[in-house]
């Protein structure tokens, strides 16, 4: 049986070329699908991975209690002076407590393709800056100085937002600020990000409260004994989350809207191609239909024929899958975007094509090619023989 | 119209394949019509008949930060400014973050008469709500949704405002219910919560005597733009600089925010009819090389070379216009769903009418190949089968 559905499909395959327009509509129509299902779900992937990358889970982010996010919180400087007396907070060269107390903000930066503006985060951070987010490196110019108006913008800000190079000036609250330098933090999210000291922010927007405190604790193991502290200290009401948990949050709701947009979509258009797949291949199964007579005369079995027609549409929407997430890799992958995130402030990422999208979009393209070969399929090993040979 | 027997006869010729090419098609226009209906709707965004002449003033630099009270005595003095009112962001939720609701504390009077006409309320349940400290005045559609009747406490947690007593969770007495008079405008407010500003301002344990944004009705909406900018000019060069724009605007601008989302929709779409043009245009080319030796007889019996373009090309438009018909019908019939996931956007059925250009210019592209190759067709060498 094998040796005849070798023979079978290797005849079916070999005569492709001769028919290329049907073909090519299952092909085309499988890209398609694929295309926009990994492009959509490139997008979700790429905020995901933008906001799960934040963080360390040996640092730890303190709100108000119930505040859900930096926008909403505010902590008073005898709340972040208790925090940091706090067990289990790394200490700094200096045997200070590694903590920065920070101010979450917005500036007005214009978007590089619209000219309109967005609203992009300004955070005020702590002078321990530098050694509770290790990973933060400056790649153009230098630090921002405490006391005076400077700041320094993330990579990602930069290729979004006008004017943010390191030496321009940004005018905001009726005063200039000289942007010094440009950072890079691993991709994460504060690459979206503009960074100062927080007493200068603090006083330019007369604002004395602060919006959250980050800690950088002795290991991941201190965590609890640090969120016990905190949570039983009758003079605080804070939440304390690790990190990536915190970030994990604020990516959920978005993530999960591109998933359902993305597959639903993909959804409709993959049954629009199954359309397309049967008809190439019933056509397909009737223009053989002489030669599968021919073959079911000689004493070829019904099921090699079955299964060579199946095999030759799974082939097309193969080929198909793999164009398609090859086209979404090609325009889309490193694609960068930004997007409103929870405080109201630009989030930029970059579109993810990860090597598990695109085997989803090659198992979508799969599914749809089984699909759309099986009724043809089944009518090609059905044929009766005697009438199919007298049609010609 | 005498050939439509004939052209409807053609189409059915093979059925399977027809009807999967229909149902392609039918697919491919329900989904341009559902990417498009979402598409209008953000880039047109419906304030209503009233919306017109409403401006909105925010904190120049982002509506997360807040303004002054006394705004709003000097705002009320520009000319052209006939109703000001305020309000803050109370970022609520019912018992978990996922119940959102719109909570919004109003200074009721100044409210209602700037939006004098908008809603319909029950004149006493208003009274009691205006005389009633912990009062609420709720959504119809919001009450329905959580099963809340007139007379019942609720608690809303807000993640921004703490009370003096150090707790986010707020108390309220539902005292009425009210709906917006428009019916297509009714989404928009479907999960607003209204209840009294003082109540809200005494309450709150930081942030008193401050607002979140204004809103200003101007007597002529021709001199929004003017109106505006004396606003704004009132608080330039002073730590609180406002931007005053027609609420319309105000949404866009919100909109760009999130993204390019008519880029994403239309590059959807450009798939979509991508293929389709393949998979419709290949139908046509078969259907025409099968009928051959049929045209060839058409032209024997007498009909022109226009007769025959003209048969191929109103089979192709019967096929994609009944195709699109059908389509947007259902993605008419799918707007409800659409509506569940984008709450507070008005979905506008106008946003479909293109669908039937798109159709037409469908029709054109794959029909007109294979027309084009009936009309050239001879007959002495079609009949012969040598073509």
């Amino acid at each position: 049986m094998f040796k005849q559905l070798f023979a079978i499909t290797i005849m079916n395959l070999q005569t492709l070329p001769q028919r290329l327009g049907a073909s090519s509509v299952i092909v085309i129509g499988i890209t398609g699908v694929v295309a926009v299902l990994v492009s959509v779900l490139a997008m979700a992937a790429g905020f995901h991975h933008t906001l799960a990358d934040s963080g360390r889970a040996d640092r730890a982010i303190i709100l108000r209690g119930g505040s859900d996010a930096e926008i909403n919180s505010g902590l008073t400087r005898e709340d972040v002076d208790v925090i940091s007396s706090a067990p289990g907070i790394a200490k700094g060269a200096d045997g200070k407590p590694l903590i920065s107390n920070e101010i979450v903000t917005v500036a007005n930066v214009p978007k590089l393709d619209t000219g309109t503006d967005a609203n992009v985060t300004l955070r005020g951070v702590g002078l321990k800056l530098v050694e509770v987010r290790p990973e933060l490196k400056i790649v153009a110019g230098r630090m921002f100085r405490p006391a005076v108006r400077e700041l320094i913008a993330g990579a990602g800000a930069v290729k979004q937002f006008r004017g943010l190079s390191a030496g321009s000036v940004l005018h905001m609250r009726n005063a200039d600020w000289l942007v010094t330098g440009v950072f890079t933090s691993d991709g994460d999210i504060h690459e979206s990000e503009l960074l100062a000291d927080v007493d200068t922010v603090g006083s330019s927007i007369e604002r004395d409260v602060y919006s959250s405190a980050i800690v950088l604790l002795e290991s991941p193991a201190a965590f609890p004994a640090f969120k016990d502290a905190l949570m039983t200290d009758p003079r605080l009401k804070v939440d304390v989350e690790r990190e990536p948990e915190y970030f994990a949050a604020q990516s959920k709701d978005l993530t999960h809207t591109l998933n359902i947009i993305g597959n639903s979509v993909a959804i409709i258009m993959a049954i629009g191609a199954m359309f397309g797949a049967l008809n190439s291949m019933y056509s397909a199964v009737a223009a053989r239909s002489v030669e599968i007579a021919t073959l079911r005369a000689i004493g070829f079995g019904g099921l090699p024929v079955m299964l060579s027609v199946m095999i030759e549409s799974l082939v097309l929407a193969l080929l198909g899958g793999i164009l398609g997430g090859a086209l979404a890799w090609l325009f889309f992958n490193g694609h960068s975007v930004s997007t409103l995130g929870a405080a109201f402030a630009q989030v930029v990422f970059q579109l993810t094509v990860t090597r598990t999208l695109i085997v989803t979009g090659i198992v979508w393209a799969c599914l749809i090619g089984v699909l759309g070969g099986f009724f043809p399929a089944l009518r090609a090993a059905r044929l009766p023989v005697a009438e199919a040979l007298r049609a010609s | 119209m005498k050939y439509f027997p004939l052209i409807w006869a053609t189409l059915w010729r093979k059925k399977t394949r027809t009807i999967f090419t229909l149902l392609s098609i039918v697919i491919a226009f329900l989904l341009f019509g559902a990417l498009e209906t979402v598409d209008y709707a953000f880039a047109h965004p419906n304030t209503g008949t009233s919306g017109a002449n409403l401006l909105i003033t925010i904190n120049k630099y982002s509506i997360t930060l807040s303004l002054p009270f006394s705004d709003e005595q000097q705002i009320r003095s520009v000319p052209g400014v006939t109703a000001v009112t305020w309000f803050t962001w109370f970022g609520g939720y019912y018992q978990e973050p996922k119940n959102f609701v719109f909570v919004l504390p109003i200074d009721i009077d100044s409210y209602f008469s700037l939006h004098q006409g908008d809603f319909v309320y029950d004149e006493t349940q208003f009274q009691t709500f205006r005389n009633t400290r912990d009062g609420a005045l709720v959504n119809a559609q919001l009450m329905k949704k959580h099963g809340w009747k007139i007379g019942d406490r609720v608690g809303m947690h807000s993640t921004i405002w703490t009370q003096k007593n150090g707790s986010l969770d707020w108390n309220f007495l539902i005292v009425g219910t009210y709906d917006v008079s428009d019916p297509t405008q009714r989404n928009q407010q479907a999960s607003t919560f209204l209840f009294h500003y003082e109540y809200f301002d005494e309450g709150r344990s930081f942030g008193k005597g401050n607002v979140g944004w204004y809103q200003e009705r101007v007597a002529d909406a021709s001199q929004s733009a003017a109106v505006s900018a004396r606003i704004d000019a009132l608080f330039a060069n002073s730590s609180y600089e406002t931007k005053t724009q027609p609420a319309k605007d105000f949404a866009l601008a919100f909109i760009k925010q999130l993204g390019d989302i008519g880029f994403i929709l239309h590059a959807i779409l450009g798939a979509v009819f991508f293929t389709l043009l393949f998979l419709t245009g290949n139908t046509m080319m078969q259907s025409v090389r099968e009928r051959i030796p049929e045209l060839a007889v058409l032209k024997t019996l007498g009909f022109t070379d226009g007769d025959v373009l003209g048969l191929v090309l109103a089979e192709a438009l019967l096929l994609c216009g009944l195709g699109a018909l059908l389509g947007l019908a259902a993605s008419y019939g799918a707007l409800p769903i659409i509506r569940l996931g984008l709450q507070g956007v008005e979905l506008s059925p106008l946003a479909l009418l293109p669908g039937f250009g798109v159709a037409i210019l469908l029709a054109l592209i794959v029909g007109l190949p294979p027309a084009l190759r009936a009309k050239r067709l001879n007959i002495v060498d079609a009949l012969a089968g040598k073509h």
